[in-house]
C-alpha cells in the first residue's frame, strides 16, 4: 500500500518529480564521474611503469628522479657515467637494464636515447609489453621510434625523416639538421608518457653530438668512427632483478656506491608518494561533487516540502482512514528514496554507456586509456552513501509530514 | 449487549488553548443509542468540526469522558485510537474524500487494508455496495479524479462502510450537490446505514434536511450554556 501510494503520488506530480530526478541525476553523474576519474587516474598513474624493480640516476630527490626518468618532466640534475652503469648492470642480481639518455627533443616531444632492451623489457599497466602499431624497433644509429600520441599529433608515418633539436624547448635554435633520423616504427597507445616520446639509440644521441662542445656545434664535418659512439654518460637507467628479494640490498649498495653519487628508487613506492602529493586535487574534486549532490538533495527536500502544502487534504484523508503519523513519515521517505534511486540508476547507466561509447574516441583524441570499463564498483560504493544522504535530508519533509499528521484536525 | 450506547459523553470540556478559561465545547451529558441517526446543525465555526474530531479520536477533551460502544477514547494510546478509528468509524467529508491519482478501487482499498476480510468476500462486498449506491462497477478502475462530485461522494460512502463500522460520521456531504441529487444521496445513505445497523452522525448547516433523521442536535447547546441534554 505504502509503495503503491508513494509511486502513484510521484506519478501524479510527474513534471516536478522528473525535474527533481534530472537534477539529482546530474549531480550523481558528476559524483560518480569524479569517483571514476579518481580511480582511473590512480590506476593508470600507478601503472605508468611496472615490472621495473629499480630506477637509478644521479643523486637528487626521489620524486625528481621519477619525474624525469619516467614522466619526462623537468630537467635531470646530473648525468651518470657509462662506467658506473656498466658496473651496476653487470651485478649478479641484475637480470636486465635499460639505459636512458635525455636532453634532445623534436617539436616539443622528448627524445630518449636507449637500447632495444627498452622495447623488450619495459612494462606498463598490468605488466603489458610495448607493441608496435606500425614498423619495427630502431636498428641503425639514425633510426627512431615514435609514440602513438606523437604520431597522431604530427601525422608522421614510418619512413618519414625528422630532425632533432638540441635542448628540450619546443623551439630551439640549435638543430641537429646534419643528421636527420628516419622513423622505423610507431608504438601502439599505452596511456602513459611513452606515447609522448621519441626513442632513438644511444649511439644516435652520441653521433649527433659528436662535434659539439658546450651545447654549440664546432666547425668541421667529421663523421664519427664506430668506437667514438660509445656513450660517455647517460641520464638514468632502469633495472630488472633476478629476484625481488634482492631489491633493497641492491638499492642500498647503489646508494653507497663509491665512485659516484648515485641514487636508486623503487618506482612503485615513489609513484605512490607522488600520488599522495597530487591527491589533494582529487580531494577538492570530490568535495565539489559532494556539494553539488548536497545542493540537489536540498532541492529535492524542498520539492517534497512544497508538495506537502498541496497534499494537506490528502494527508487528512489518510489520517481519517486510520493511518498513523508514522505512515506519513514513511510515505515521504519512500518518495525521496524512489527519486534518489531512479536518479542514481539513470546516472549509473548514462556514465557506463558513455564510457563504452567514448573509450575509443578518448584514446584517439586525447591519448587517455581507460584501464577499467566498469563503474559498477564506484556505483555500489556511492549508492548507499547517496541513499543515506537522501534519507537524512528527507527527514525535513518527512518529520514535517509526521507533525502535520499528529496535529492537524480532520478536514471535516 | 444492545444496551450499551453507541456514544456516551459525560462532563466533557474541550478548549484549543489549554490555559484559556473559556471552553469551546462543554457537554455535561450526551448519549446516542445504537442505530440512531443524528442530525447536527449549527452555523460554521460553532464547534461542529471540533465535536467530530473529538468523536473521531483526533482531539482529546481536557476533561470528561467520551466512550464509543463502551470504549473509553481517553484510555487509548495515539496508536490505539488510530487503529480504533480505522476499524470502527467511517468518515465522509464535504469535498475532498478521494485521493485523486488513485483509482476508485485503490481508494476503497486504502480503508479495507485495515480489515481482515478475505479477498473474494471483500470483492463481493465492494461490488454490492457499489450497486446499492448506484455506481457502475466499471468505475472501479478509473482514477478518482475522473468522477463527478456526486459519484465521488457515493464512493466515499462505499469506502466509509467497507469495514462495517459501528459509527458513521458524515460532514455536509451534500453541499456540492444540487437539491435533487442531494435528496437521493441522503436516502441512499440512510438506507445503507439502516441495513448496516450503524449509528449515523450527520452534520450540516442546512436545517431543511433535518426531517430525514431520527433526532437533531443544535450544536449551540453544547457551546453556550454547558449542561444540556440532547433535544
Amino acid at each position: 500500500m505504502l509503495f503503491k501510494l508513494a509511486w502513484k503520488s510521484l506519478l501524479a506530480r510527474r513534471v516536478s518529480v522528473l525535474l527533481t530526478i534530472l537534477m539529482m541525476t546530474v549531480s550523481i553523474f558528476v559524483l560518480l564521474s569524479v569517483e571514476t576519474i579518481r580511480h582511473q587516474a590512480k590506476d593508470s598513474f600507478s601503472k605508468t611503469v611496472s615490472g621495473v624493480d629499480l630506477i637509478v640516476g644521479a643523486r637528487t630527490g626521489q620524486v625528481n628522479l621519477l619525474l624525469y626518468s619516467v614522466f619526462h618532466i623537468g630537467v635531470p640534475t646530473n648525468n651518470i657515467s657509462w662506467q658506473s652503469y656498466q658496473e651496476i648492470a653487470s651485478h649478479s642480481a641484475v637480470a636486465w637494464s635499460i639505459p636512458i639518455s635525455l636532453g634532445d627533443s623534436h617539436r616539443g616531444y622528448r627524445v630518449i636515447g636507449t637500447t632495444d632492451e627498452f622495447f623488450d623489457k619495459f612494462r606498463f599497466g598490468n605488466k603489458q609489453a610495448l607493441t608496435f602499431r606500425d614498423g619495427i624497433p630502431f636498428a641503425g644509429h639514425f633510426d627512431a621510434v615514435i609514440g602513438a600520441e606523437v604520431a597522431r599529433q604530427t601525422g608522421y608515418q614510418v619512413e618519414d625523416e625528422i630532425v632533432l633539436s638540441h635542448g628540450i624547448a619546443s623551439t630551439s635554435f640549435s638543430q641537429h639538421d646534419d643528421h636527420p633520423f628516419t622513423i622505423t616504427g610507431i608504438l601502439a597507445p599505452t596511456g602513459t608518457p611513452v606515447d609522448q616520446s621519441i626513442y632513438v639509440s644511444l649511439q644516435g644521441i652520441e653521433a649527433i653530438h659528436f662535434n659539439w662542445q658546450g651545447g654549440v656545434r664546432m666547425p668541421g664535418n667529421a663523421m664519427p668512427e664506430a668506437e667514438d659512439l660509445q656513450p660517455q654518460t647517460i641520464t638514468a637507467f632502469m633495472l630488472g632483478l633476478n629476484s625481488r628479494i634482492q631489491t633493497f640490498n641492491l638499492q642500498r649498495q647503489i646508494n653507497e656506491y663509491r665512485q659516484e653519487p648515485l641514487q636508486a628508487i623503487l618506482p612503485g613506492a615513489t609513484l605512490m608518494s607522488l600520488w599522495t602529493m597530487l591527491s589533494s586535487v582529487e580531494q577538492v574534486l570530490l568535495l565539489i561533487a559532494s556539494l553539488v549532490l548536497l545542493g540537489a538533495l536540498i532541492g529535492m527536500a524542498n520539492m517534497l516540502l512544497v508538495s506537502m502544502r498541496e497534499r494537506r487534504q490528502e494527508l487528512s484523508v489518510l489520517r481519517a482512514l486510520g493511518y498513523r503519523p508514522g505512515f506519513l513519515f514513511l510515505l515521504l521517505q519512500i518518495e525521496a528514496m524512489l527519486i534518489s534511486l531512479m536518479a542514481a540508476l539513470t546516472a549509473f547507466i548514462s556514465l557506463q554507456l558513455s564510457m563504452f561509447l567514448l573509450k575509443d574516441w578518448l584514446l584517439e583524441q586525447y591519448g587517455i586509456l581507460l584501464t577499467r570499463l566498469s563503474v559498477v564498483d564506484e556505483f555500489l560504493f556511492m549508492l548507499p552513501i547517496v541513499l543515506l544522504a537522501s534519507f537524512v535530508v528527507a527527514l525535513i519533509p518527512a518529520i514535517s509530514a509526521y507533525r502535520q499528521g499528529l496535529h492537524q484536525q480532520l478536514n471535516l | 449487549m444492545n444496551s450499551r450506547p453507541a456514544i456516551q459523553i459525560e462532563n466533557c470540556q474541550f478548549r484549543y488553548q489549554p490555559d484559556s478559561d473559556k471552553a469551546l465545547l462543554q457537554i455535561a451529558h450526551w448519549q446516542v443509542e445504537k442505530g440512531e441517526t443524528i442530525f447536527v446543525f449549527g452555523p460554521s465555526g460553532s464547534g461542529k468540526s471540533t465535536l467530530l474530531n473529538l468523536l473521531g479520536g483526533i482531539l482529546l477533551p481536557q476533561q470528561g469522558l467520551i466512550t464509543l460502544d463502551d470504549v473509553d477514547l481517553n484510555q487509548l494510546s495515539h496508536r490505539q485510537r488510530d487503529a480504533y478509528r480505522a476499524r470502527h468509524i467511517g468518515m465522509v467529508f464535504q469535498r475532498f474524500n478521494l485521493i485523486p491519482y488513485l483509482t476508485v478501487l485503490e481508494n476503497i482499498q486504502l480503508a479495507s487494508h485495515f480489515s481482515r476480510q478475505d479477498k473474494t468476500a471483500l470483492r463481493q462486498r465492494i461490488q454490492h455496495l457499489m450497486q446499492e449506491l448506484q455506481l457502475e462497477v466499471n468505475l472501479l478502475n478509473q482514477p478518482a479524479s475522473q468522477l463527478s462530485v456526486g459519484q465521488q461522494q457515493r464512493v466515499a460512502i462505499v469506502r466509509a462502510l467497507i469495514n462495517q463500522p459501528q459509527l458513521l460520521i458524515v460532514d455536509e456531504p451534500t453541499s456540492a450537490l444540487d437539491s435533487d441529487a442531494r435528496d437521493s444521496f441522503i436516502s441512499l445513505l440512510l438506507n445503507q446505514v439502516a441495513s448496516a445497523k450503524a449509528t449515523l452522525i450527520f452534520v450540516s448547516h442546512d436545517r431543511g434536511l433535518a426531517p430525514h433523521f431520527s433526532r437533531q442536535l443544535d450544536i449551540q447547546t453544547f457551546v453556550e450554556s454547558g449542561a444540556q441534554h440532547a433535544v
